[in-house]
């Protein structure tokens, strides 16, 4: 799967977090996160999101803007993995 | 766990893009959840909405309610993506919306089986209903309930079932009639529960306790809710009288005591109780008992 355009998903509203992904030239997965949790979870949630992205086959190259609403870990995942689709313009997805 | 016979007085309506009310939704105590992936969701949020009921449905232990999940109909892009996701994540029971025939059960059916048999589920495990939302489908509704042995029950819609029969909503609610009417009875032919469609004014109580009184005296099973304020006075309504359940009781005392002599004949007051007598009276007993009016221990 390759990054083709710049993919959002997810809200502002409470409960939610808003995820956009899109390509960069750096090395790694960069995480730029703006939580109402910071404090207590920033480093869970980022973790939750390099770990969805690494999951998707992303080693590197992609930058994850998002902003936090106290959302629960899977609907981070959920949001940052429809953001990766998006971006990459697949709907091939695979259940499991 | 899916099960084919439950309670299900209400089920209540979520917004399939809505992670904040996926949360919680089950804590406030309607007997099934549904997660809509239909109508609450626009077209370029299908796929985010299908993701994030998905990994809730995995993720969140909602206990003992039924998680329902509204999917779009199968003749559109989002059908079988919703299928395959749903069945995969284990949601209990499907919700075919507009459904007019028997074929449009058999067809979901048909994809269903196939999507358990590739992810190794075991074939029957994912549990059907059916909402009828148009005359056609009203019709039909005795086919439709009896299309598949996996259907829990049959729910009518009444606003799409309405804008098709050119008809007003009213508060008397004599343009349901005939469709409320129908499916309760195709459904009782068929063996399985009749669920009646939302009360959408979540602050006019004393509507939604006059929709739910007269679809409790029709024979209904319950009533779809849309906010958690409408659960409670929907189950008050549901739950049964104190002379109901006195009745009940003495019916059931008396199926026992017959058990117990190794007698068929049921006899109370010196009356023989019929067999429809005993189901209503075992019905009355698990509506009391889930409605908190009557402790388990309390049937001898």
């Amino acid at each position: 799967m390759e990054l083709i355009s710049k993919g959002r998903a997810g809200t502002l509203e409470s409960g939610d977090i808003c995820v956009v992904v899109e390509k960069t030239d750096d090395a790694g997965i960069v995480i730029d996160l703006d939580s109402s949790v910071a404090s207590l979870f920033g480093r869970e949630i980022k973790e939750v999101i390099k770990k969805t992205v690494n999951d998707h086959g992303f080693k590197g190259g992609v930058k994850v803007t998002a902003t936090d609403k106290g959302a629960l870990n899977c609907t981070i995942e959920a949001r940052v993995t429809a953001a990766l689709y998006r971006a990459a313009e697949s709907t091939e997805f695979s259940w499991k | 766990m899916a099960t084919k016979q439950r309670l299900r007085r209400t089920m209540m309506f979520i917004p399939g893009n809505n992670p904040g009310m996926m949360r919680d939704a089950h804590i406030y105590g309607s007997d099934s959840i549904m997660f809509d992936l239909e109508d609450a969701v626009s077209m370029a949020e299908k796929d985010a909405a299908r993701l994030l009921v998905f990994n809730a449905i995995k993720t969140i232990d909602y206990g003992d309610t039924e998680v329902v999940v509204r999917i779009n109909p199968l003749n559109t892009p989002y059908g079988k993506a919703d299928i395959e996701a749903m069945v995969v994540a284990g949601a209990h029971v499907l919700r075919m919306p507009k459904t007019e025939t028997a074929e449009d059960i058999t067809e979901c059916e048909a994809y269903i089986a196939e999507m358990e048999k590739k992810h190794g589920i075991p074939v029957g495990k994912t549990l059907m209903m059916a909402a009828i939302e148009g005359a056609l489908g009203v019709i039909n509704a005795y086919k439709i309930a009896t299309a598949s042995d996996r259907l829990i029950g049959i729910a009518i819609g009444a606003e799409d079932y309405c804008a098709n029969l050119k008809a007003n909503r009213t508060k008397s609610g004599i343009e349901l009639q005939l469709a409320r009417e129908t499916i309760v009875v195709a459904a009782r032919a068929a063996g399985i529960d009749a669920l009646d469609t939302v009360f959408s004014d979540v602050n006019d109580e004393e509507q939604l306790i006059y929709e739910a009184t007269l679809v409790k005296e029709m024979g209904f099973d319950g009533k779809s809710v849309i906010n958690p304020r409408q659960i409670g006075p929907v189950h008050k309504v549901f739950a049964p009288t104190e002379k109901e359940i006195e009745k009940a009781k003495r019916i059931i005392a008396a199926l026992k005591e017959a058990e117990a002599k190794g007698s068929g004949v049921i006899s109370l007051n010196g009356k023989m109780v019929d067999r429809p007598v005993v189901i209503r009276a075992e019905r009355t007993i698990e509506l009391a008992i889930a409605s908190g009016v009557l402790l388990p221990e309390e049937v001898e």
